[in-house]
């Protein structure tokens, strides 16, 4: 079999597979689950930080995709559509009882700092930039998160958040400034 | 806040935020998990849910003037 007619039968497999899915076939979600389920677990991580709440948001999104089953788009490819999800569950996340979730955000423990440039920063001050990170709107939290902290493409973080990439700048904008406003308050000029 | 400021800031946010690791894996198979959630019965809303929602509903049948108040705060 050529290189040609194997990549054709492979797109038309996928193609099926999509369309099963479309009508509700639960062995064809378990295979998207199966091809899928890493990165919709590592995109939820950038957003939450936090390992044991990033499956449980993978399990939810992935309960999310199949309940929207009918309204899936075939052509329109199911990763983006899932990390659009994804992005959506993590808000929802964020959102509900939010005091909980900040205090989590902030208590949460990330890999220890570098040597070097990263090692001059205190942890004091570490962690007050965390809790002034914790404090932002959620809508804005994510987009700093993804855009500024993770490095997500713009244009990804766009349609993950159903916005324009103008718009994702502008959030991200929006919490630069209200974090600079923060840590100012709290006597640490950036 | 001129782009030097921000950027500086972002650098700072980066420090204190260092990227999660590119290749984090789930700790365990999440499809039982998803197939349990999936096949769990749906909750169904509490009575008091339908008490307000009932509420609700009378109080815009008698005071439909009420209706663009309502729609504002939601």
């Amino acid at each position: 079999m050529t290189g040609g007619s194997e990549q054709g039968n492979n797109d038309r497999q996928t193609q099926e597979q999509l369309l099963a899915f479309r009508h509700g076939n639960v062995d064809a979600f378990e295979q998207l689950f199966r091809l899928h389920q890493r990165a919709v677990y590592r995109w939820i991580l950038h957003i939450v930080r936090n390992p044991a709440e990033a499956e449980d948001l993978t399990l939810e999104t992935f309960v999310r995709i199949y309940r929207a089953h009918a309204r899936f788009d075939p052509a329109r490819g199911f990763e983006g559509w899932a990390r659009t999800i994804a992005t959506h569950a993590a808000l929802d996340w964020m959102r509900s009882s939010r005091a909980e979730r900040a205090l989590r955000f902030e208590t949460m423990e990330d890999p220890p700092a570098p040597a070097g440039i990263d090692a001059a920063m205190s942890a004091e001050i570490r962690a007050r930039i965390i809790r002034a990170m914790g404090r932002l709107p959620p809508k804005l939290r994510i987009a700093a998160l993804l855009a500024g902290v993770e490095e997500r493409p713009h244009k990804e973080v766009a349609q993950a958040l159903d916005i324009s990439v103008a718009a994702v700048k502008l959030r991200v904008f929006r919490a630069v400034r209200l974090l600079k406003r923060d840590l100012e308050g709290q006597g640490i000029r950036p | 806040m001129n782009v030097e400021e921000h950027d500086r800031l972002k650098k700072l946010l980066h420090t204190a935020l260092p990227p999660v690791d590119l290749n984090p894996e789930p700790a365990r198979d999440l499809w039982p998990a998803v197939l349990k959630r999936l096949n769990a019965k749906q909750p169904m809303p509490p009575w008091y849910d339908w008490a307000l929602l009932a509420g609700l509903v009378g109080m815009l049948a008698l005071f439909p003037s009420a209706i663009p108040v309502i729609l504002y705060y939601l």
